[in-house]
């Protein structure tokens, strides 16, 4: 017993030693930033501008609280068990005071387990899983970015709307693309129950097999198609799909086909007259959004992408939260997360205190060729708040917790 | 005397070639018997058969009277049958008395032994077999660092582990000095008088054949065309036919048999 | 029926690429005898060159000469990796060329996102075919028909080449004995870096030359590897009929099976594959290895002795600073230090396979994920308590290596390797797909170790005694009898069979016994992070563990331990930069060149030069 107490002060003083005394008006806040970004540099670099652009701007302004906001950011190699170690070292070693980031579900689900156990806040920027803040949620972590169910619901809604009850489906065989399949077909069959799915094709992630895909949906002659595919897939598909005509005369609705991540790389072979979700940042000039484009391009001599401006929605929703909490404390940070409004750059969101999911929303557009370029027209933004499950629904997925 | 080994119509046959046709001897307690023939007579393959490595096309091999046709290398050997390799195997990581060490460690059940350390079991009795073969003082080296000879010899110190009734070798002088192949041979002879074991063994060396072995047998082209002493192999028609015509000569020969 | 013919007809114009870069590793493999990893790297490099001189070089001869091209550059990149990397190595020990080509990989995938950045590249259209033919109604891509025409010309030209030519003779001559080749008179240093030239080429051309149907990215090396290493084992390694013959079958099965069970995709390549193996052991053309092929290549390795008490007094002093590490070190530390005590354990279960057993496991992530993923299972689905859960973790992934070694088991060398990372993808494929169960690639989460266990401290020292305890008993069982016989099973089978040793009975045990150690590091891992995800079953998990054993010292016992605690900390350092995969690379890439014996050897070695430690009895 009185080894034991030795023990216990000994590793307290060691503690101590190691923090900062008492932090100063100047010392900066810092938050810990977890991401891919040599396994998806394509996706996490534009996200990580985004957050510059962002900090720059709040510390231009005073920063938080008067201090000054900093970014750590670390690269986890897309590996979950790497990403749960340099969170440890974000909060024990770095002193940040919450954590955020990464683009993978899983990387993101990892850090999100590890938040709840020890009690550290996690803002989920980007990952798509809706377990992440339903069946596996819990109550420190908070998720930003619009879901897959929301996305998929968003698609949903403009598929009923049109005289196809024929549907067919292609996604990636692993869990976004199930989660992505299971939640349109949920939203389409509520909306029109008449619907049927003649064919469900499961290409392996990134090794798609084009060509075979393509005669597969082709013979089950359906009169739309959902994709879920991205990536080096999606290039494959629409290229084999447009040359086989698969696309003439069906609707296709493609989830995130629209983001510039996945439609610039097809140039001028983008799939015109696909129902996407994305972001239509040539199109944006004025209001929130419009303004965060000139500024992004102003400072990167570059365009945004999505993650772009996930990235500074990301820095003013912690922004928002430190002010609310008015302190660094975690406890605080957490019970500001909860039924926090932002005014970010895509207009109000809320964190919602029933499943700390953010009201962000997505832009629905038709996808067409301008410059040989394929850009999203006709295009809408959608408020998430409205593609979310009942509250019921809700409490029952978060059964859990 | 009694009969050690036995086979009846010994027969292998790869797909079209016969490489053992109906082959029938017995081998006699305590007796030292060579097999000999030309290249490709079919001596190794006969050997492989009698250990199990080879299963025979048709014919039966018996030990002691009880049929091992069909039994795997292990289970002969666990009979009391012990064997050398015409190409020396032994365990190259380990030292001289722990590939001994080794052999006992199988003959006495305690392989799948976890607990403990196998340097320590049976160091005695391998150093006596080694001082057997006239190895002992090399005991500690380092297998992989031994000359060919020392390597033929501790072949033989592991074959006498589990003090078989029979040994079968298979060119045990192969590739080894005229010296040394008398003083392998003559440590073979001192063994089986010692101990009783019967032997088996082929061999090119002729000198080796005439001076040690108590009997001959000649296979040619799979078949046994002459059994008996040295006296009467040296004297006989078929045998010089076989050796002459051949073109290779009494002693002169030096390849190992494929 | 007409569905049917279109069917076929994409399956053989997929089969285009995969079978020219198959071809490539197994000619590679059939005269140098090495198992290139880093082909799909190669084949990378061959659709970035291509894309890169289509963009510059215009028209039809632009495209059909920038593919040419593409495969010329490869070849000379092939050479300068032939000549830098490997050509020290031939006389290494047994695979540990392997390791280099590994290094190879992460240089190149830093190199190529310098040169080409991070996004995704369409590859261009080839002038004149978009669009298609028409083929009994059904639609077929015209550049589909073309690789259809251009991939059995080139399969007759290499045929051509390896019957009627000088070079194809020693290719030959050299497939068949190694020896011989030698004795014709020839420069073996120039024939290995004209066949390691060639065999790149040929996946600089796979890669060029699929640009229309795809593009080029960043993750297309490792895409490409795994079904690449199924046709090459399919039809045999070393035969090139063999990996046209394979490469059709695999891709024309494929397209069935997105057609009749979409669901199967990942796992049908593989069942293919064992299928196979188990009829054929050797593939559909492949000859037997001869026995010692991959046996102990170089020095022998040294009889092991049981630690001096030198050894062990400075082993417990370690164990006694790191015991001391939560008092002295930061929770960070802590955290770290459990992460490399894991990878420790994991590496030494695999070291034991491979030093004292040389059975080469290219699968090993699959008792380690294996057993991380049966104690989640449990708590997840059956709520059964921590403690139980990890105890049963390792029994696990000990069954499971008892099945799957039962079946490796009828093969050796290469093949035996090539059927475990067989069963690994398997598993891989059973989890990533399974999600109703394993939670596909969201994983199972919320796997947190009992309250008494649940903070750093506490788990360290949990780690503590499990990764060492795990490691002493490895080490014990080498010295035991046991260990002794799967020594001797591997130095001579022949002589251990012909001494009673039933040696297929201890290589199970063996095997067995690896898997579940393995599972043990599985185990110590989840509930260290509270999650475990399809990853930690992935290739790349298994080659963390073979890499490090090798760069360790596969010949010492101790190699694997040191191995892995040198290169987890190098890593934890070296990801904080920017390319670190580029210094990794090189890292790898200096060791296996400058210390072949691996780091523990290698020091051994040195010590002995400068009078140190016990010489070397001669």
């Amino acid at each position: 017993m009185q080894r034991k107490t030795f023990l216990k002060a000994m590793i307290a003083s060691a503690a101590v030693a190691l923090t900062p005394v008492l932090a100063s008006a100047q010392d900066p806040i810092i938050v810990g930033e977890i991401n891919h970004y040599k396994r998806m540099a394509a996706f996490a670099g534009p996200y990580k501008q985004g957050i510059e652009l962002a900090l720059e701007q709040t510390n231009e302004a005073g920063g938080v609280m008067g201090r000054p906001l900093e970014f750590i950011f670390r690269d986890d190699q897309g590996e979950p068990g790497e990403a749960v170690k340099i969170a440890e070292e974000l909060m024990t070693r770095d002193g940040a005071v919450m954590l955020t980031g990464t683009i993978l579900s899983n990387v993101g689900l990892a850090i999100s387990s590890f938040a709840g156990e020890k009690g550290y806040v996690y803002l989920a920027s980007e990952p798509l899983a809706d377990s992440l803040v339903w069946a596996a949620g819990n109550k420190y972590t908070f998720r930003l970015r619009s879901s897959t169910f929301m996305q998929a619901a968003m698609l949903a809604e403009a598929a009923a709307k049109t005289d196809a009850v024929r549907f067919a489906t292609i996604a990636p065989n692993y869990a976004y693309g199930k989660d992505a399949v299971a939640a349109f077909k949920e939203n389409l069959l509520k909306l029109k129950p008449e619907a049927e799915f003649v064919a469900e094709q499961w290409p392996a992630l990134f090794k798609i097999d084009a060509g075979a895909e393509v005669q597969a949906l082709e013979r089950a002659k359906p009169d739309a198609i959902y994709n879920v595919t991205f990536g080096p897939d999606l290039a494959k598909f629409v290229r084999d799909g447009t040359d086989r005509g698969l696309f003439d005369g069906r609707d296709v609705y493609g989830l995130l086909s629209g983001e510039p991540e996945y439609l610039d790389p097809l140039g001028d072979e983008a799939p015109e007259g696909w129902t996407v979700t994305g972001f239509p940042w040539y199109d944006l000039t004025d209001g929130p959004d419009g303004e965060f484009v000139a500024a992004y391009q102003e400072r990167f001599d570059d365009y945004p992408r999505l993650g772009s401006i996930v990235g500074y929605m990301t820095v003013q929703s912690i922004v928002a939260a430190l002010e609310k909490a008015g302190s660094t404390e975690t406890e605080a940070i957490r019970e500001a997360f909860e039924d926090l409004a932002v005014d970010s750059a895509m207009g109000p969101i809320t964190f919602r205190s029933i499943d700390n999911q953010s009201t962000m929303g997505a832009y629905v557009g038709t996808v067409a060729l301008r410059d040989g370029k394929g850009v999203m027209v006709d295009w809408e933004y959608k408020d998430g708040a409205n593609y979310l499950p009942s509250d019921e629904e809700v409490m029952k997925l978060r059964a859990a917790e | 005397m009694s009969v050690v080994l036995e086979t009846r119509g010994l027969t292998k046959a790869f797909g079209g070639l016969v490489a053992v046709d109906n082959v029938s001897f017995q081998l006699q307690e305590s007796e030292l018997l060579a097999l000999i023939g030309p290249n490709g007579a079919g001596k190794s393959t006969c050997f492989n058969m009698l250990m199990g490595q080879l299963p025979p096309t048709s014919g039966e091999v018996f030990l002691m009277g009880e049929k091992i046709t069909g039994l795997k290398p292990r289970q002969i050997w666990r009979k009391g049958v012990g064997r050398t390799f015409q190409i020396t195997a032994t365990y190259s990581s380990m030292t001289v008395v722990e590939n001994v060490q080794m052999a006992l460690l199988s003959h006495n059940g305690r392989i799948f032994r976890f607990r403990s350390q196998a340097h320590r079991l049976y160091r005695k009795e391998a150093l006596a077999l080694l001082d057997m073969v006239g190895m002992a003082d090399q005991a500690d080296r380092h297998c992989a660092v031994l000359a060919y000879g020392d390597l033929k010899r501790l072949e033989l110190a592991t074959a006498l582990a589990h003090e078989p009734t029979l040994l079968l070798m298979d060119e045990p002088t192969a590739g080894m000095a005229p010296k040394e192949r008398i003083a392998l041979m003559q440590l073979t002879a001192d063994i089986v008088r010692d101990q009783g074991v019967s032997v088996l063994f082929t061999e090119h060396d002729m000198d080796v054949v005439f001076a040690h072995s108590h009997r001959i047998m000649v296979l040619n082209r799979g078949a046994l065309i002459a059994e008996g002493s040295a006296a009467e192999i040296r004297a006989n028609p078929m045998v010089q036919e076989v050796y002459l015509g051949g073109g290779t000569v009494f002693g002169a020969e030096e390849h190992a048999d494929a | 029926m007409e569905f049917f013919v279109a069917q076929i007809l994409t399956g053989l114009a997929n089969a285009s690429s995969l079978f020219l870069v198959a071809c490539g590793l197994s000619l590679i493999f059939g005269v140098t005898r090495i198992v290139n990893f880093a082909h799909g790297s190669l084949y990378m490099l061959g659709a970035y060159i291509g894309l890169t001189l289509m963009e510059t070089l215009p028209g039809h001869v632009g495209f059909w000469g920038s593919i040419l091209l593409a495969g010329i550059a490869v070849g000379l990149i092939g050479v300068v990796i032939e000549m830098l990397v490997l050509r020290p190595v031939y006389r290494a020990p047994e695979l540990f060329q392997l390791v280099a080509t590994f290094g190879v990989i992460l240089v190149i995938q830093d190199l190529a996102l310098m040169i080409w950045g991070p996004e995704d590249q369409l590859g261009p259209r080839a002038p004149g075919l978009r669009g298609v033919f028409r083929i009994m109604g059904e639609p077929i891509p015209k550049y589909d028909i073309v690789l259809l025409i251009i991939t059995p010309i080139i399969a007759l030209a290499l045929w051509y080449m390896m019957a009627r030519t000088r070079l194809g003779v020693l290719v030959r001559a050299a497939t068949q004995d190694r020896e011989m080749v030698g004795a014709l008179g020839v420069n073996q240093a120039w024939l290995f870096t004209g066949v390691f030239a060639l065999g790149s080429a040929l996946a600089g051309l796979g890669g060029a030359l699929q640009l229309p149907k795809g593009g080029a990215d960043l993750l297309m090396d490792f895409t490409i590897l795994t079904p690449v290493f199924v046709v090459v084992v399919i039809g045999g390694m070393g035969s090139l009929p063999g990996a046209y013959l394979a490469a059709i079958i695999i891709s024309v099965l494929n397209v069935f099976g997105v057609t009749y069970i979409p669901q199967s995709t990942l796992v049908l390549m593989f069942l293919v594959m064992i299928v196979v193996l188990m009829i054929r052991p050797y593939g559909l053309f492949g000859r037997e290895e001869v026995a010692g092929e991959h046996g102990q290549v170089g020095e022998p390795e040294e009889p092991i002795k049981p630690a001096s008490r030198q050894t062990r007094l400075i082993v417990a002093a370690g164990l006694v600073l790191l015991a001391l590490l939560p008092l002295i070190g930061s929770n960070f530390a802590l955290v770290l230090s459990t992460d490399i005590l894991i990878f420790c354990l994991f590496a030494a279960s695999l070291h034991f396979l491979l030093g004292l057993g040389g059975m080469v496991s290219f699968g090993h992530a699959a008792y380690y994920g294996g057993g991380a993923y049966v104690a989640a299972l449990l708590v997840t689905w059956t709520n059964t308590p921590m403690e139980l859960a990890f105890l049963l973790a390792p029994f696990g992934a000990g069954l499971a290596a008892i099945i799957i070694g039962w079946v490796c088991l009828r093969l050796t060398g290469v093949y035996f390797a090539m059927l475990t990372l067989a069963f690994a993808q398997l598993l891989w494929s059973l989890v990533w797909q399974w999600q109703d169960v394993t939670g596909g690639d969201d994983g199972l989460v919320n796997i947190w170790p009992s309250d008494w266990l649940n903070n750093n401290t506490a788990f360290f020292y949990f780690a503590l005694l499990f990764s060492v305890g795990g490691i002493l008993v490895l080490r014990h069982v080498a010295h035991s009898p046991f260990g002794y016989a799967l020594r001797a099973a591997r130095d001579s089978q022949r002589q251990a069979e012909a001494t009673g040793i039933d040696t297929q009975r201890v290589k199970l045990l063996a095997f067995t016994f690896a898997g579940f150690m393995g599972g043990l590091a599985g185990a110590l891992f989840v509930f260290s992070k509270g999650s475990v995800f399809p990853n930690e079953l992935e290739i790349v998990r298994s080659f963390d563990a073979l890499i490090v054993v090798f760069l360790g010292g596969v010949k010492t016992l101790a190699g694997g331990v040191v191995g892995a605690a040198f290169f987890k900390g190098v890593e934890d350092i070296l990801t904080r930069f920017e390319y670190w995969r580029l210094v990794m690379g090189l890292l790898i890439i200096f060791v296996v060149v400058v210390a072949p014996e691996g780091i523990v050897g290698s020091l051994r070695r040195a010590a002995r030069r400068i009078g140190l430690g016990k010489e070397q009895p001669s």
